[in-house]
């Protein structure tokens, strides 16, 4: 058309328009709703899977567990304890239901002494209740079926103390009203060989000997220990520069002379008798209190399994983000190039993915383990061969939507090859791709443990613990401390079990061919 | 179909070229450890190390690793079963891991299979939700886990089964003792395969059930137990079939971590000995067997489908 055809539609005034529709309607239907992606969509879908929403919260309560714990915890993986080992996990809100750090064991009727007496001094026996007296037919000994505190077993130890030690210790009685230090046994020289901690037997034995293994001198009729206080004496009631506390009845006896010693002097100090939980009170500045116990090494169980989970989560949180990363990078250049390419790309994921895992965590852990640290060597070796599932998915997925007809449309229009892979291909696949991510994260926690457990890889130092490690802390202890071992397996199967149930909710929230099914 | 049987076979002999290779050349990097054993064992080690080209470049170690290991020669044990044989130690070994797996499996896949069925029959019912759980939980929770819930019950709480494994000195492979023996260990291992397998066959027979041709089979008179066992379960055995072959090859290899719980003195104890003594011919052993063993039950499961079904055409394009 000339140029003239166009002239006469040149500037039209205004008042020559005119409004096509004057009453407002439209004939256009507006929209209802708002418009709802693939996301949203599998957002809402997922929600309606009851089991996974749970799965989901447990998993988000799991990471708070690792977030916090360590944080707010008195304790940490440093922290050990020489005598308050294998405690019983105890909670005192509920102590009522049996969370009480207390467990029946049978014992002799030296053991009963042994057990009774200790706390005895303090109105607060070891032994909370007799359940039961029996005999053995065989051999007519008494056996007791006693409920013991693992706290209060503890009881009482000798602890070597400078002279300022010592003396500091004194000026924290006399403060703060406490009684700590507690007089001397009288056969505090006696290396007990039965009994681990002679400064529990301060009452009149029935013999001295090294063997005795607390039976007491006295009983009644019914076979219950009477104690007869048997403490080391001095005629010096400042003996040994002891100006604190002392303990009721200890008043000089009758003749004003004979009083308790409440320490006696060694080569490097003092050594007195202390009551261990207050001792812990003062040297810690808390009271001990294992919600969960602790281990052979006096760990806290509660906090160690904060701070296994934390570095298990972000472990398996840093491989699974690597293998994201590698895995559609490396399926997009496979998936979207094709042919030569994809053809050797694959022959090299094949030979990575035919490699034993355990051999490569091996063959990573003997060339790095002393250079980088075993944390990182372990995710390495995560990473080697992690990403090649991921990649595999992407690679299918590539073929499936690289030859429709929008992707052509795209190219004519110039798109790029960039563009193409992660603005029009990538986001159709990026469903499975992230629900095949968050399942990694279950993976290289068990994978971990298991290590761990077999000792092929180790994490623990001083500092640091892992959720496998504690596996194979309790291993030992399968028998007699079942709870060592069960906190971590619980843990890892609560994990384990919510992942799956989440994964699953994903999978089908992501999955098209299922909209609208259960509808 | 020759052909592309050769062709995976070709393949695979290239991967497994590859693997043992790498292992290889970074085992050579890693410093040799000093020979700790005592008396004559001294002057074997030291003489088999001269014979394998200890001395000589890392090329000329390679071939010889080769000529060694294509007569069976892993080499001697230096810091373990120091002086023996490995080849003679591995075998000892074997046994005890083929036979508490095949004792799992033999158990596990009839009983996998039976409760796959019976809740793909009755999918949506209150059966198929009890068996869909039991198995989410016992799949979910990690075998170690299970394997201590079986020690601590069977072993510790009821004492009904021993800790170790009967020895070979006392009792034979095959009797009644050595079962008993491995009991819990069988137990534990069979727990996941049943879960998998019953997964596993519940969903391809639910598949399989929805089908037009069952309906068909149905309207011409078939009963229901007809139907589904000449035409459903026929189909469903396709895909089910070669991971029961996988199975059976896995048991050469064994579960680590169930080896490690009960003590059985198999080659996964072998492995984990190696690998914490730092006894370099035994990897090497060790990493040779997994990566055949893994490479060889891809191949079988692959080429499986074919013989089964004869409808997949195997390498067709």
């Amino acid at each position: 058309m000339n140029e003239k055809f166009y002239e006469q539609y040149k500037d039209i005034p205004a008042d020559k328009f005119k409004k096509r529709e004057t009453t407002g309607k439209l004939a256009d239907k507006k929209l209802a709703t708002k418009p709802i992606g693939s996301f949203k969509d599998a957002m809402i879908r997922f929600r309606k899977n009851k089991s996974s929403v749970v799965a989901a919260v447990i998993i988000l309560l799991l990471l708070l567990y690792a977030l916090f714990i360590p944080l707010i915890s008195p304790y940490d993986v440093t922290f050990r304890d020489g005598y308050y080992k294998m405690l019983l996990p105890r909670s005192e809100t509920f102590a009522f239901l049996g969370w009480d750090g207390c467990k029946v064991q049978n014992e002799t009727q030296a053991g009963y002494d042994y057990l009774s007496a200790i706390g005895y001094e303090l109105n607060d026996s070891a032994v909370k209740e007799v359940r039961d007296v029996y005999q053995d037919a065989n051999k007519g000994t008494t056996f007791y079926k006693l409920y013991v505190d693992s706290y209060d077993k503890v009881g009482f130890i000798f602890v070597d103390l400078t002279e300022k030690e010592y003396f500091a210790l004194q000026d924290y009685q006399n403060q703060n009203d406490v009684q700590i230090i507690y007089p001397m046994p009288a056969n505090y020289k006696t290396e007990f060989i039965a009994v681990s901690n002679g400064a529990n037997l301060w009452y009149e034995l029935a013999d001295d000997s090294p063997a005795n293994q607390g039976l007491s001198a006295h009983h009644d009729d019914e076979g219950n220990p009477i104690f007869v206080a048997n403490y080391h004496t001095s005629s010096n009631p400042n003996r040994a520069k002891y100006d604190s506390k002392r303990i009721e009845g200890d008043n000089g006896g009758a003749d004003g002379e004979t009083w308790y010693t409440y320490a006696v002097k060694n080569q490097s100090g003092y050594r007195c008798r202390v009551l261990y939980k207050e001792y812990y009170h003062y040297t810690n500045g808390f009271y001990p209190n294992h919600l969960l116990g602790t281990n052979q090494h006096g760990q806290d169980i509660f906090a160690c399994l904060g701070y296994a989970a934390r570095l298990s989560f972000l472990l398996a949180i840093s491989v699974s983000v690597l293998n994201f990363i590698i895995g559609i990078v490396y399926g997009a250049i496979e998936g979207y190039y094709g042919g030569a390419v994809d053809l050797i790309l694959e022959r090299i994921s094949d030979v990575l993915a035919s490699v034993p895992f355990l051999v490569v965590v091996t063959l990573f852990k003997m060339h790095l383990a002393d250079k980088v640290g075993p944390l990182i060597s372990l995710l390495f070796a995560f990473v080697l061969t992690g990403w090649i599932g991921i990649a595999h998915r992407v690679r299918t997925q590539f073929y499936r939507f690289k030859n429709q007809e929008y992707i052509l449309a795209a190219r004519t229009l110039g798109a790029s090859d960039k563009r193409l892979i992660f603005r029009h291909i990538l986001p159709n696949s990026l469903g499975t791709i992230i629900t095949s991510t968050v399942l990694i994260i279950p993976g290289v926690i068990f994978s971990e443990s298991m290590l761990s457990y077999l000792g092929i890889i180790s994490l623990e130092t001083s500092g640091l613990t892992s959720i496998g490690t504690m596996l194979s802390n309790g291993q030992a202890y399968v028998s007699t401390f079942p709870h060592i071992i069960a906190v971590p397996a619980v843990f890892i199967s609560l994990l384990e079990i919510s992942f799956n149930l989440f994964g699953n909710g994903l999978r089908d929230a992501f999955n098209p061919s299922l909209r609208g099914a259960d509808e | 179909m020759g052909k592309y049987v050769l062709k995976r076979i070709g393949l695979m002999i290239f991967t497994f070229l590859i693997i043992t290779t790498i292992c290889f050349v970074l085992i050579k990097m890693l410093p040799l450890p000093a020979v700790k054993a005592m008396g004559r064992d001294v002057k074997l080690i030291l003489a088999r190390r001269e014979a394998m080209g200890y001395n000589k470049p890392i090329l000329v170690q390679y071939a010889l690793y080769w000529k060694h290991l294509l007569h069976g020669d892993m080499g001697l044990g230096e810091q373990m079963y120091t002086g023996l044989e490995i080849t003679d130690v591995f075998f000892t070994k074997l046994p005890y891991t083929v036979i508490v797996n095949l004792y799992s499996i033999l158990a596990a896949i009839p009983l996998g299979l039976l409760f796959g069925i019976y809740a793909a029959l009755r999918k949506n019912q209150w059966q198929d939700h009890l068996v869909s759980t039991l198995v989410m939980l016992f799949i979910s929770v990690p075998s170690y886990v299970w394997a201590f819930l079986v020690q601590y019950l069977l072993c510790y709480k009821t004492g009904w089964f021993s800790l170790t494994v009967a020895s070979r000195e006392t009792t034979e492979f095959f009797s009644w003792a050595m079962f008993t023996s491995m009991f819990p260990a069988i137990v534990s291992l069979g727990i996941y395969t049943i879960a998998g397998l019953t997964r596993f066959t519940r969903a391809e027979l639910s598949e399989v059930l929805t089908g037009d041709y069952l309906l068909l089979a149905r309207t011409k008179g078939l009963t229901k137990t007809q139907a589904v066992v000449r035409h459903a379960l026929r189909n469903a055995m396709v895909p089910i079939l070669p991971m029961i072959l996988g199975e059976f090859i896995g048991i050469l290899s064994g579960s680590l971590i169930i080896e490690s719980i009960f003590a059985i003195p198999g080659i996964g104890a072998l492995y984990v000995q190696s690998v914490n003594l730092r006894d370099y011919n035994f990897f090497m052993a060790d990493t040779v067997f997994y990566t055949l063993i893994g490479l060889a039950s891809g191949l079988v499961i692959d080429l499986s489908y074919g013989f089964i079904d004869p409808r997949i055409k195997m390498g067709a394009r």
